[in-house]
């Protein structure tokens, strides 16, 4: 069980429609998720395509309870964008980690995770698990 | 020796190249990758440019720390974060020194050039800004025209390579005959530089 409130979960995607559709449909899938703090940090602040860094400081604030934030991405400049805050160390809240997860199959699994009062580690390697659910 | 202001005034020209060659920039982004590097970088040096207006930090250090961190806010794609750490880092390895050698210079540059590749997992020859940044860093320790010289050959050298990284590496064969976007942006920051230096009388 984590300490404190449930962990948080933010979805960056270079698009603020896939980030907001993906947060819709793992705490649709989660089904009793509803106290899990899931933020989407889609797009640029003008409302583009690409990565914000302001938008993904400004997610993980909001869903930061304490207990740590797992942060997933899409590609490129989202992964490079969050490597790059959790280099500067104090632009994201204590305790928050980048996962190395598929972005919609480790979103479900990461927000099922923290549903169920799970720590960091084990979000973070439920949601790193799901790599290995193949499809063919 | 250089101080904070010869830091400033690189930076501000690297701002005024950026913004003169950004549509070259995105019109070999538009050949390989998503022709957006131009207007990305000219967004986040005009921000640079600005807050080193605001801000004046006293340090060499304590400019590319500030600038780093505009540039990995404010660019929206992958070239800020990877310039925000060259920046960053760079400006990290300087430490509080007031004025710094350009041997110190090209020391700690090369810190930041290592930073970026741990960053983006990139080495040279995968068709990145590295390509340009690693012959430039080995060619400061001869002087800022030698870096810019290895910097730009560097950068056109990128033309026969099969790119491997970002979202270039997807088109395979048909990166082949594109100068990298990158290695040319990154070249122009190092041109910028050297044409400080030239100003100073370096």
């Amino acid at each position: 069980m984590s300490e404190g409130g449930p962990v948080g979960i933010v979805l960056v995607s270079h698009s603020a429609q896939v980030a907001a559709a993906v947060a819709e449909l793992a705490k649709g899938l989660a089904g009793g998720a509803a106290e899990v703090p899931v933020a989407p940090a889609g797009g640029t602040e003008g409302g583009g395509i690409g990565t914000s860094a302001e938008l993904i400081s400004a997610a993980a604030a909001s869903v930061d309870r304490g207990a740590g934030v797992a942060v997933l991405t899409d590609l490129g400049s989202a992964v490079l964008t969050v490597k790059a805050l959790l280099a500067e160390g104090d632009e994201l809240p204590e305790g928050t980690r980048l996962v190395d997860a598929p972005f919609v199959e480790g979103a479900v699994a990461a927000v099922v995770t923290a549903a169920a009062g799970a720590d960091l580690d084990a979000v973070e390697a439920a949601a790193a698990e799901a790599y290995s659910y193949r499809k063919v | 020796m250089l101080d904070a202001d010869f830091f400033r005034r690189w930076l501000t020209t690297a701002t005024a190249s950026v913004g003169r060659e950004a549509e070259r920039l995105t019109a070999l982004d538009s050949a390989i990758g998503d022709a957006d590097h131009g207007s990305n970088l000219q967004r986040g040096f005009t921000a640079v440019a600005t807050a080193l207006e605001k801000e004046t930090p006293d340090t060499p250090g304590g400019v590319l720390i500030l600038a780093g961190r505009q540039l990995i806010s404010t660019v929206g794609g992958a070239s800020g974060p990877l310039y925000g750490t060259l920046l960053r880092r760079t400006g990290k390895a300087l430490g509080d020194a007031a004025e710094v050698g350009e041997e110190e210079l090209a020391a700690a540059l090369r810190a930041g050039v290592e930073a970026v590749m741990t960053l983006g997992g990139a080495a040279p020859g995968d068709k990145t800004m590295i390509d340009a940044l690693v012959p430039a860093v080995d060619a400061l320790g001869t002087g800022f025209a030698a870096a810019r010289a290895a910097a730009e050959e560097g950068a056109a050298a990128t033309i026969p390579l099969r790119a491997r990284k970002g979202r270039a590496s997807y088109l395979g064969e048909r990166s082949v005959g594109h100068q990298d976007p990158g290695a040319t942006s990154s070249a122009l920051l190092i041109a910028a530089l050297a044409e400080t230096a030239e100003a100073d009388g370096e």
